[in-house]
């Protein structure tokens, strides 16, 4: 069975790491959990999260699938990830819009492959939407809450 | 009243420029109407049936003078003339046009005002106690928590695409004015053991499912209720079906997990979320509290001249007790008889914007039932305000009757409608006011919906009605004994629906069956609840 749904590297458009990209491909939340050997697993929408914490040591690469932009699941399943630790790549695929940009990253997506490749200028206007942010995430910034009583 | 500071004023501000180059991106052809849908929808911009729609987020319905007068001011500038309160303490114009959208929202940004997350499926604007921080039975004010969620649930990352809208209401008195228990999370404020908390129910709403809220923690300290509402959304986020939106909201994942077994998923995922360390200060709710601080209030005059019967129909009805006894809190109906509940004319809005400013230290809220409150009015100027909201045609006397009617937009705007609305509220209040009937009656909610989504609250209506589709024919269906309050109830459905005429009449024939059993103090709910369905559909259907 070929449980493989690799893509290769060059289709990650924006990547915020400094190692080597991961370039095996990726196998299932299932599979993963029963083969030992896998060091990048893919995650779908309706996957849970939480049974790839007792693997993420062996992990270099989480892709999260977004089949469609509007199916938010794959937000809580990337926080999920970094609190508990994961410090590999995260890596947002599918229907990756410019709009959705700013609210990944801040969840602990630290690549990104759109299905459609977006404008350059247009996404790196995205990515620094927020000055400052309310709320505590994975990206551990500091909250506009925390600033206020420095 | 909260006042932005720099960073609250920077992220309104960012919000206006990334809604600016959304549209210029959708103008160039970047973004498809598919996908530009959602990210106007998240902006408060609503395609209508004749035009666009614009929501204005007004959070917990609190405002100042400066605000409602821009909010008059687009009025006039942008739509045509009206401005439409509504049952989400909003206000909305039903005529805008898309080029303007931009720069409606920046006129907003500049007195601290913004549309942001007014719809979508994300966390609504929160709500609250018309009477917050006025009113003479609350534990606390509301506001600061309110204040201090409705910044958690600005821009939030994780929560922006939800299966479906989410909205929350915060309210700390024993009465509910806020319709707590039929929102998606119900806050009440309260003590135990001297210790101030928040006490959660999730999982109500209306639509077509109507569900009251059950309760699912009695208790959260304070230092935590920011961690135990994000464990709320994120078990939501995760289990919420998303394979029908009319089972998405979260009432049906309560509803098909059960509370208890959704309540075990929230503990453990709360028990998680506190390792996080994701709960702003603790000083952030003091920041926060002397915003709220009670004006200077100054002993007064406790009674009023009661010479002029007008005015003092006015006093009996539309003004309600204070915490300050030489205060009442006025409110202003926007429900004449035979008018569009909740509308007001640009004019009139700065009208109530100066009124305020004058006699109700430059404050104001919107209520759920589509009125505007005078938080802190002096007993000795009602007369004064009373004779000014008279002459502006915003005087009538008619809080919490058979006249005070919610209705949604209905067919006159609405693209999902069956039914009219509005026509249906101005003949009933056109009928007993003609009959001049509503005195009499006293206390009774009715609350009028176009379709089965319920804007219109039909379901927590004394009486309530629905608009539904008959073979192409517009067609009424009545119900009873729904209550939005702290004796929240769903009504029933009376039987087989009326046409326009026939609702009418059958609004009359149920009050009749009301005085005629009701005892001593009895509202008609009271009355409805002793004597049940039975003689009402005996008068309905004979
Ligand atoms: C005219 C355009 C409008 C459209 C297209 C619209 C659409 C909808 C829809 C589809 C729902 C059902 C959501 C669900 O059950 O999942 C809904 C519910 C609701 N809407 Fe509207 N609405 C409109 C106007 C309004 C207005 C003017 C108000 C306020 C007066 C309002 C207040 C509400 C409320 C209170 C609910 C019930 C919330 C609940 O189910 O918990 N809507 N609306
Ligand atoms: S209840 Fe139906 S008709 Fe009325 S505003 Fe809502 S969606 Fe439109």
């Amino acid at each position: 069975m070929d449980n493989s749904l690799g893509r290769s590297p060059d289709e990650v458009q924006f990547r915020f790491r400094d190692d080597e990209v991961a370039d095996h491909g990726t196998v299932t939340v299932d599979a993963c959990c029963d083969q030992t050997n896998a060091t990048a697993v893919r995650i779908e929408p309706g996957d849970d999260a939480r049974v790839l914490v007792p693997f993420l040591d062996r992990l270099a690469l989480i892709e999260v699938n977004f089949p469609a932009y509007t199916d938010g699941r794959g937000y809580s399943a990337a926080r999920i990830l970094r609190e508990a630790g994961y410090t590999g790549e995260l890596r947002a695929v599918g229907d990756v819009l410019i709009d959705q940009l700013s609210h990944m990253r801040r969840c602990g997506f630290d690549a990104f492959a759109p299905d459609t490749p977006l404008d350059e200028e247009d996404a790196k206007r995205a990515f620094a939407t927020w000055d400052n942010v309310y709320q505590s995430a994975a990206d551990r910034r500091r909250t506009i809450q925390e600033l206020r009583h420095e | 009243m909260y006042k932005y500071d720099h960073y609250d004023q920077a992220m309104v501000d960012a919000r206006v420029e990334e809604f600016r180059d959304q549209a210029r991106r959708r103008l160039e052809g970047k973004l498809t109407e598919d996908q530009f849908k959602p990210l106007r929808l998240m902006n408060g911009l609503y395609l209508q049936l004749h035009a666009y729609m614009l929501r204005v987020a007004i959070p917990y319905g609190t405002l100042n003078s400066r605000q409602m007068t821009a909010l008059g001011d687009i009025a006039d500038k942008y739509d045509r003339g009206y401005g439409h309160f509504t049952t989400r303490q909003n206000i909305q114009y039903n005529w805008i046009k898309l080029e303007d959208a931009a720069d409606i929202l920046a006129d907003l940004a500049k007195v601290e005002m913004h549309a942001i997350q007014t719809s979508g499926n994300c966390i609504r604007n929160i709500s609250s106690d018309h009477f917050a921080g006025a009113t003479y039975d609350e534990l606390v004010d509301p506001r600061p928590y309110a204040e201090l969620l409705r910044q958690w649930s600005s821009f939030h990352p994780e929560f922006t695409y939800l299966p479906r809208k989410f909205k929350i209401a915060v309210i700390a008195a024993e009465k509910d004015r806020a319709a707590m228990r039929l929102h998606d999370i119900g806050i009440q404020i309260v003590e135990q053991n001297g210790e101030i908390g928040a006490r959660f129910f999730v999982g109500g709403g209306m639509g077509r499912t109507p569900m009251i809220a059950p309760m699912i923690r009695d208790f959260v300290p304070l230092d935590q209720l920011v961690t135990y509402a994000e464990a709320c959304l994120r078990v939501y986020n995760r289990y919420g079906r998303r394979d029908n939106k009319y089972k998405a909201r979260i009432k049906i994942l309560v509803h098909e997990l059960g509370a208890e077994e959704y309540t075990r998923q929230v503990e453990e995922e709360f028990a998680h979320l506190l390792g996080q360390g994701i709960e702003p200060p603790r000083d952030e709710l003091e920041r926060i509290k002397p915003f709220f601080a009670d004006p200077p209030f100054e002993d007064g005059p406790k009674m009023v001249d009661r010479s002029d019967p007008d005015f003092a129909l006015w006093v009996d009805r539309n003004t309600v007790r204070h915490k300050h006894n030489s205060y009442v809190s006025a409110v202003i109906s926007l429900k004449p008889v035979g008018g569009i509940p909740g509308d007001a004319t640009g004019e009139q809005i700065r009208t109530m914007a100066r009124l305020a400013k004058q006699y109700s230290f430059d404050e104001l809220r919107v209520m759920h039932t589509q009125n505007i409150v005078l938080p802190h009015v002096k007993i000795a100027d009602l007369h004064a305000l009373w004779t000014e909201l008279d002459a502006a045609d915003l005087g009538a006397p008619n809080l919490d009757t058979v006249e005070d009617i919610i209705a949604c937009p209905g067919l006159d705007y609405c693209a999902l409608a069956n039914a009219r609305s509005i026509t249906v509220a101005q003949r009933i209040s056109e009928n007993f006011a003609a009959k001049r009937r509503t005195e009499e009656l006293g206390e009774l909610k009715l609350k009028i919906s176009g379709c089965i989504n319920a804007c219109g609250h039909h379901h927590a209506g004394h009486i309530g009605i629905l608009g539904v589709d008959k073979k192409g024919k517009e067609n009424y269906q009545l119900s009873l004994g729904g209550s939005e309050a702290e004796d929240v109830s769903l009504a029933k459905i009376t039987g087989p629906g009326f046409d326009e005429d026939g609702v009418v009449q059958a609004v009359e024939t149920v009050t009749d069956v009301y005085l005629k059993h009701r005892e001593d103090g009895e509202r008609f709910l009271d009355t409805y609840r002793r004597i049940g369905m039975d003689p009402f559909k005996e008068a309905l259907y004979g």
